[in-house]
């Protein structure tokens, strides 16, 4: 296979004084956490324009969702930001659910806001690990594994898998939790706040850390919310925005936590807000294992995995009379309903939104996904704007984008 | 003083032996090029979609890669390794084929997930089913995404692997 030439590095323009040139970062980089890719037009070692350019881990989820049933498009949501799976899961199946008018037991609704706000957490620390490792921290990256290894294993526990779960079913979810998972997880929310506090003592003071992140990347609330960025980004901005709070769905409302907010709308404040978040992560699980509810895990009109598209017509002998030997008693109906509905959870990244339209059969005729990882990919653009490339991927960590989300 | 020792041999891998005491390794030159190849393979960081997460983990605290001599680098020209972890999409592929053939030989592919294998879950458009369709592929790791353990054993057989070899390099002695 014969690889077109391209230019990596342009030859300079000479503008007076400066000499200006452009330079493609990616997609193979290690700082673009994935395979972005970043045009920038620089003058010395200023960012004078910055072009994101995604696509390069499509997959075409959309329209392979277009063609399983609901309960087999479970499956692709993990692989949308694969940092924090179940999120994506529980808010496919909220989403699905809200579609159908399908009810969940209340024990499943707790058991999937336990594991929703385990995959905040691991999401966290990854972010943590790889925006650290970027700014130039190693230790925090190998400290952040070490916690991270402990949830993965009581993933593992919780449904068998690391990464790619699939754990959440339309109506509930898919077993229950066993009292092995229960107490090795209030094990780990016991001593989890003192590992975030050895992360904070390594990295919260540290002067280097402090000038890499202090007053870069800096956004206001107004400017957030234009871009359309949401999480933790816009939170950092001092915007209270939180779909777990203003939203409630599953077990939010039932639960007592706050959200935690920032000012500044810098890399540092982002990264204040997360730590934070973790905390209220973990006071979250802790009343949800405390309130854990008995009774069933998924409820009585969960749909099956291949989800059959009208009932079957009821038949019954007649008359001759009427030419047939067969009279229809029920005709067969459409089980779904037509229509459209967008629906919006709170994943770690931010708000991610599903959006289906339905013309009444078990698939769906369009998916579309809202993505907080695109949005936040466009709003590198303006945040590194004026800034030095060495912010840029102190910027780009921040923003915590998951290319196979962004892509689809 | 005066007495002279006979040196004990320790066998480090088949053909490749270490006398301790003068501090020299005994074996066939090939043997030797590939004891020292296979103990020292550095990959190219290229994460391309979740299993970039795995691979990650692989080379973290718990699961550390470090033992068998992998050492994660960020160039091409460093590497001896590509592990494809995750789907490469049509537009990327010729990205990748471009760092492939950047890297200096010998070099290695260990395709690592389903995606990478063989285009997985994801028989679209967008996806080039198998990577093994624009570079030849040494170790298929399957799983989605597979766990540390199994990358390892990935690594192990890749070792096995070059720790075989006898004809592929023999211009260069």
């Amino acid at each position: 296979m014969s690889v077109p030439s391209r230019k990596i590095l342009e030859v300079p323009v000479a503008d007076g004084e400066n000499e200006r040139y452009s330079l493609r970062m990616g997609p193979q980089h290690p700082a673009t956490h994935g395979v972005l890719r970043v045009d920038l037009d620089l003058d010395g070692e200023t960012i004078m324009r910055c072009t994101p350019q995604v696509g390069y881990l499509h997959r075409g989820f959309e329209k392979l969702a277009e063609n399983r049933t609901y309960a087999q498009a479970l499956i692709l949501t993990d692989r949308l930001d694969y940092i924090g799976a179940m999120a994506n899961n529980v808010g496919y199946c909220v989403a699905v659910e809200r579609l159908l008018g399908i009810s969940v037991p209340m024990r499943a609704k707790y058991i999937r806001t336990i594991a929703a706000e385990m995959s905040r957490l691991s999401s966290h620390l990854l972010w943590l690990a790889t925006h650290a490792l970027d700014v130039g921290a190693m230790t925090v990256f190998l400290y952040c594994f070490r916690e991270r290894e402990i949830l993965l294993d009581l993933f593992e526990e919780l449904c068998g898998a690391r990464l790619t779960y699939s754990y959440p079913r339309i109506g509930g979810v898919r077993q229950d939790v066993t009292s092995r998972f229960v107490d090795e997880l209030g094990r780990f929310i016991d001593i989890f706040p003192s590992r975030i506090e050895e992360y904070e003592t390594l990295i919260d003071t540290n002067r280097i850390w402090l000038k890499r992140t202090v007053g870069v990347g800096k956004l206001s609330g107004a400017e957030a919310l234009a871009l359309g960025i949401t999480g933790a980004c816009l939170r950092g901005s001092g915007v209270d925005y939180d779909l777990r709070k203003h939203q409630p769905y599953d077990a939010y409302d039932q639960v007592d936590f706050e959200v935690p907010l920032g000012s500044d709308g810098d890399v540092y404040a982002r990264y204040r807000c997360r730590m934070e978040e973790m905390h209220q992560s973990i006071r979250i699980i802790r009343q949800c294992l405390d309130q854990l509810p008995p009774g069933p895990i998924i409820g009585p009109d969960a749909p099956d995995l291949i989800m059959a598209n009208r009932a079957p017509a009821r038949m019954a002998a007649g008359s001759n009379r009427y030419g047939g030997g067969l009279i229809q008693l029920i005709r067969d109906q459409d089980l779904f309903p037509s229509g459209d509905i967008y629906v919006a959870t709170e994943v770690p990244k931010g708000e991610l939104g599903f959006y289906f339209i339905s013309e009444g059969s078990n698939r769906p005729y369009r998916m579309h996904i809202r993505s907080p990882s695109f949005m936040h990919i466009s709003a590198l653009a303006v945040v590194a704007r004026g800034g030095l490339i060495a912010d840029l991927i102190a910027n780009i960590g921040s923003l915590d984008v998951v290319l196979g989300e962004s892509d689809r | 003083m005066g007495e002279v020792t006979v040196p004990s041999m320790v066998r480090l891998e088949e053909g490749v032996r270490w006398i301790p005491g003068a501090n020299a390794l005994l074996g066939p030159l090939n043997k030797l090029v590939n004891w020292g190849r296979a103990g020292s393979i550095w990959p190219v960081t290229f994460g391309l979609a979740c299993c970039a997460i795995e691979m990650m983990d692989a080379g973290a605290s718990t699961n550390d890669l470090d033992r068998f001599g992998i050492l994660f680098r960020a160039s091409p020209r460093q590497g001896d390794c590509l592990v494809v972890a995750g789907t490469v999409s049509k537009k990327m592929a010729p990205v990748l084929r471009r760092v492939y053939d950047q890297m200096p030989e010998p070099r290695y592919v260990l395709a690592m997930g389903s995606c990478a294998c063989s285009g997985g879950v994801f028989d679209t458009y967008a996806v080039t089913q198998g990577v093994d369709q624009i570079m030849p592929v040494d170790v298929y790791v399957p799983g989605c995404p597979p766990r540390p353990e199994a990358l390892m054993e990935g690594f192990i057989k890749l070792q096995e692997k070059i720790l075989k070899e006898q004809f592929r390099w023999s211009q260069w002695r």
